[in-house]
């Protein structure tokens, strides 16, 4: 589905992506985990076109991604961002809606369709309820939904997350991450989500990838990669991992 | 106000109907509805008039209707603008006035005016264009002054909209006290509100409004979409840098072309579309369209009161939208501080 090899990203003339590559597969979560400015929103950022790919490259269906146009990515690739100030002039409807702009003629006139797509959208983000209600006096944790609704109606066969728990209380964090595996596995989609939480990952990840100052650190499963000694070194402070048994997942604690 | 808020459309074309109306029969001779009926019937059907009729076409379609067809299209013009800019800048003081798009137009009409008078037809035509060079180096100018990084804050694009505005005002006051003659007359133009008489500068006005208004009645999907933020909506697969362009060129065209044939008028371009958004809610697609019909309603109404409210003499229109238009605006600011968020 997404390849992604030796990437490179800069912002002017500073690195902050250097020859990173792994693959995601459809019906796959890739978390993407690393200490802040490691680079994980730089990526999400150049996968989905906002930053130019300076070296290396990334694949979308063995297409260079720079050969898409912006309307054929979009149509590929949908991006939640993090629900920071939203617009107060559309309802949940209205923006769900919004997801289907790259499906649209230049008019951009919606067809039934395009209500269907979107309506079907909120049912699976369980939003329904909300559809009325101006966007901008929803809860951190259903602003989050709406904007994942946005993205499953902009109907994109891959799915890039930015921290989409990072203001959320943990009830919330852990439906929307629980939802969005569902997703994934039932919708097979290519879902690539960025996280803080290191232990949050082994839950719902099916793939890790660890960021360090703009380097892949590890990329593997999540007992691969939740590896004391390969956490210590990225996140540059004494970690462990507790193995809880029964099936639980690992823990990740500050050592000592 | 529930059937208002329920029929945008029908409510502000059937208000707008009304105000043509009352503005063709209201002047220093009133022509009643019967007239007016006999007067279109006589054109449209080719009949011959009554002597007694006679005055009253010549009022009717050579004085009232020109001149209330161009206070409609400014109108229209400044508000359509004024929302496409607020929609583009994603803030809600971004006005063709205020951004100083109006002021920069104004220079440039002014200086196209003082290399020869240009009533002719084609003369006529070449005014817009110069203002709408005048327009477009304003708005670059501003934009490259009130830009922060990649953010555009309130406070500095008016900040930076009035300097440059009282710049441009200032060289056109100059260039106008310092030539002789033709240029003196482009102050009581430029000022008069509407006064022009007669369907040329209608004629000449209407292709640059009517592009520019359709095309941003065309581009309200993108606006909703640009109100996600620039990053969000090239991920939504929208062109940003080209529908930026696009808007920019049309709200500047269409705002160009209103200033050189009304003069500068305030205050349309900003409450208009607040109005519309308030009663109507913010969706692009609706509030275009909907700031273009009310604002022609708006100054169709402010033409008809600077007619008449001290009659024989003319108040500039400009300084009757400012004086109902302030004192509303900040209304509206106090407001809206508790109601919306921007």
């Amino acid at each position: 589905m997404l390849t992604v090899e030796g990437l490179s990203v800069s912002y002017g003339e500073k690195t902050v992506l250097q020859q990173v590559g792994f693959h995601l597969a459809a019906g796959q979560v890739l978390a993407v985990i690393g200490p802040n400015g490691a680079g994980k929103s730089t990526l999400i950022r150049a996968l989905s076109g906002v930053l130019p790919v300076r070296g290396g490259a990334v694949r979308l269906d063995g297409r260079d991604l720079r050969q898409y146009s912006e309307v054929e990515r979009a149509r590929r690739i949908a991006v939640v961002p993090q629900a920071v100030n939203l617009p107060a002039a559309f309802t949940v409807w209205e923006t769900v809606l919004l997801g289907r702009t790259p499906h649209l003629n230049w008019l951009g006139q919606l067809t039934a369709k395009d209500e269907d797509i979107a309506r079907w959208a909120l049912e699976r983000t369980d939003t329904q309820a909300l559809a009325g209600r101006p966007v901008n006096q929803l809860s951190g944790g259903e602003q989050q939904r709406v904007l994942l609704a946005r993205a499953l109606a902009q109907s994109a066969p891959v799915m890039l997350l930015d921290e989409p728990t990072a203001h959320l209380d943990l009830q919330y964090q852990l439906s929307l991450l629980e939802l969005v595996r569902e997703l994934a596995h039932q919708e097979k989609l290519a879902v690539l989500v960025a996280l803080h939480d290191l232990n949050l990952v082994s839950r719902y990840a099916d793939k890790v990838a660890l960021l360090a100052e703009g380097k892949l650190c590890a990329l593997g499963r999540p007992g691969e990669v939740l590896q004391a000694d390969v956490l210590t070194r990225a996140y540059r402070v004494p970690l462990q991992v507790l193995a809880l048994g029964g099936g639980l997942p690992p823990v990740v604690l500050p050592a000592g | 106000m529930k059937w208002i808020a329920a029929h945008p459309y029908g409510f502000s074309l059937a208000l707008l109907a009304v105000l043509l109306a009352a503005s063709v029969a209201v002047g220093s001779v009133f022509i009643s509805p019967t007239v007016m009926g006999a007067l279109f019937q006589a054109r449209l059907g080719g009949q011959p008039l009554t002597a007694a009729l006679q005055p009253m076409d010549t009022i009717l379609f050579t004085l009232r209707l020109p001149r209330a067809v161009l206070a409609l299209l400014t109108g229209a013009a400044l508000a359509g603008s004024g929302a496409a800019y607020q929609g583009l800048f994603r803030n809600p003081l971004a006005d063709p006035y205020l951004i100083g798009v109006a002021s920069g137009a104004g220079l440039g009409a002014v200086a196209a005016m003082s290399v020869r008078w240009p009533y002719t037809f084609w003369g006529l035509m070449v005014i817009p264009l110069a203002a709408f060079a005048g327009a477009l180096v304003t708005v670059a100018v501003v934009l490259f002054l009130a830009k922060v990084q990649n953010s555009l804050p309130a406070s500095n694009l008016i900040l930076a909209g009035v300097a440059v505005s009282s710049f441009a005002t200032a060289l056109t006051s100059f260039w106008m006290l310092r030539s002789t003659g033709e240029v003196r007359r482009a102050l009581v133009w430029l000022m008069g509100g509407a006064t022009q008489s007669g369907w040329q500068p209608v004629a000449a006005v209407l292709p640059y409004i009517g592009v520019g208004l359709t095309a941003l009645v065309l581009l309200g999907h993108s606006l909703n979409v640009m109100q996600f933020g620039d990053e969000q909506a090239r991920q939504l697969g929208l062109r940003v840098e080209r529908v930026r362009a696009l808007v920019i060129a049309a709200a500047s065209m269409t705002t160009a072309a209103a200033v050189a044939f009304a003069g500068i008028i305030g205050f349309v371009g900003l409450i208009v579309p607040h109005v519309v958004r308030l009663v109507w809610g913010g969706d692009y697609r609706r509030v275009i369209p909907l700031a273009v019909i009310n604002g022609a309603s708006l100054l169709l109404m402010a033409d008809m009161l600077a007619r008449t409210v001290i009659a024989p003499q003319e108040i500039p229109v400009g300084i009757l939208t400012a004086m109902a238009g302030a004192p509303f605006f900040l209304w509206l600011l106090r407001r809206s501080r508790q109601q919306f968020s921007w």
